[in-house]
């Protein structure tokens, strides 16, 4: 076993979930792939938000993953970094739009 | 940014057999990554042979006023490689009897081979098709003496290929060398302004673009409306096609894979995209490359490898196109890198 819960290597792996449940992971595979397809949004700009997600869910496979894909799409660092910081912005308003909570508990039980 | 081959450091992968051995070594060696060979088998395309020629491409040396990171000729200013008078003679005998409707002049910096122009006004004559000068762009703006090169390519309605690695100074300038955007920049808008690459002009101007870095090029329609518009936007420049080519692990760019600990990662990404039907149309199969001193290749890549073509004629001087069209391709782990999604060649993507 590796002494690390994330080794770089596994996310060439990721296919193979589907060897433990054929169906389900088919199915996945299969959504993923449609879900960055050119649509309503160019994959362009599909990849921006992923790599926005992927900052705000932490996931260090899919940031390695949709930093190589934004290259390979020409995308340039700054426009990375803004979509990062959108995704740190939308993160940290959800905690601070819980001030309010604090505020309305601390009101309440105030006198 | 260096400036110096990897010849003039006395690097180890100035040598082929060293750099053969990577590509035979490690990851493939063992039994992690198939070898290409195994993956042609699979789909029963091994041997692999050529069809009928399309492509003549000569590379009439090695000297380039450019020491690009990525370079798989290894090319730069002090590369000496240079094709003689002689062997241009040679060539030509062949440009006038051959069956392939393209001629594709390559280096190096073509232009600094100092038999350039007399070499493109003889080929000329031969009335082929599409006659490609590929050219780097700042070349134009290097001396004075290379200054009036878009008058010149128009006089000869050679087709100009250039390479263009971003539409952003920062990434250009990285893998190029300071200053090369701008000077692009200049380049490009000279040769439109002689007629290149606008949009209803014969004077064909098409793009190459290759990542600047250990990943491959994304699709090569979509990159192409984006340095369309910004290229027009920003620069009031236009062109025709954007070719986009990944780059092979070979010379500087395996150089750079190796010494950025991405060499690994980078053959998965190669191996995962191989296609087959890349492998029907990659460019071996329809283009024979001749080196500076008349030697005879499956493409551009075996040359800078010193791969030979696999036929008793092997050499410009007892060019024999019917028996050259019999041999198989030399392969090997490099020529994952032409047949990964879209395909790569010296014309971008090939399905």
């Amino acid at each position: 076993m590796a002494n690390s819960y994330y080794d770089p290597a596994d996310l060439r792996k990721f296919g193979k979930i589907t060897e433990w449940s054929e169906e389900l992971g088919t199915k996945f595979f299969d959504y993923y792939g449609k879900v960055f397809e050119e649509g309503a949004l160019s994959a362009r700009e599909k990849s921006l938000i992923a790599l926005a997600v992927a900052h705000v869910v932490k996931c260090p496979y899919c940031i390695d993953a949709y930093t190589k894909d934004g290259l390979q799409r020409g995308i340039t660092k700054e426009e990375m970094m803004e979509a990062v910081h959108a995704g740190a912005a939308i993160e940290s308003g959800a905690t601070l739009v819980h001030g309010v909570q604090m505020m309305n508990k601390y009101n309440k039980l105030s006198m | 940014m260096k400036t110096k081959s990897l010849r003039a450091r006395h690097n180890k992968l100035a040598d082929t057999h060293t750099q053969l051995d990577i590509l035979n070594g490690s990851v493939f060696a063992e039994g992690e990554l198939p070898y290409f060979k195994d993956k042609l088998m699979e789909s029963g395309q091994f041997p692999l042979k050529p069809k009928k020629l399309e492509i003549l491409q000569i590379n009439v040396g090695y000297m380039c006023n450019q020491v690009c990171e990525h370079c798989h000729v290894d090319a730069g200013p002090d590369r000496k490689e240079i094709m003689t008078r002689e062997t241009m003679e040679e060539c030509l005998k062949v440009i006038l009897n051959t069956g392939a409707h393209t001629l594709d002049l390559t280096g190096g910096a073509p232009e600094m081979n100092p038999n350039f122009r007399w070499f493109v006004e003889e080929a000329s004559k031969a009335g082929i098709q599409d006659f490609i000068v590929r050219s780097n762009l700042t070349i134009i703006r290097a001396n004075k003496k290379y200054h009036d090169l878009p008058d010149f390519f128009k006089k000869y309605n050679i087709h100009v290929v250039s390479s263009m690695p971003h539409y952003t100074r920062g990434k250009t300038d990285k893998q190029r060398g300071d200053g090369v955007f701008d000077k692009s920049i200049i380049a490009l808008q000279q040769l439109n302004a002689v007629g290149y690459g606008m949009p209803d002009s014969d004077l064909r101007l098409d793009l190459v673009y290759n990542p600047s870095g250990a990943f491959l090029p994304g699709d090569q329609a979509a990159l192409e409306k984006d340095f369309k518009k910004a290229l027009k936007e920003d620069f009031d420049i236009d062109f025709h096609n954007l070719f986009a080519i990944t780059n092979l692990p070979i010379s500087r760019f395996l150089d750079y894979l190796i010494a950025s600990e991405n060499y690994e990662d980078y053959m998965y990404a190669l191996v995962e995209a191989y296609n087959p039907a890349a492998v029907e149309n990659v460019m071996c199969t329809n283009t024979l490359s001749v080196s500076w001193d008349g030697w005879l290749y499956d493409c551009d890549f075996n040359q800078m490898l010193d791969l030979k073509v696999q036929s008793k004629v092997n050499h410009i001087s007892d060019y024999n196109e019917s028996l050259l069209e019999n041999r198989s391709i030399f392969i090997s782990q490099h020529c994952y890198g032409c047949t990964a999604g879209s395909g790569s060649s010296c014309q971008g993507t090939v399905t």
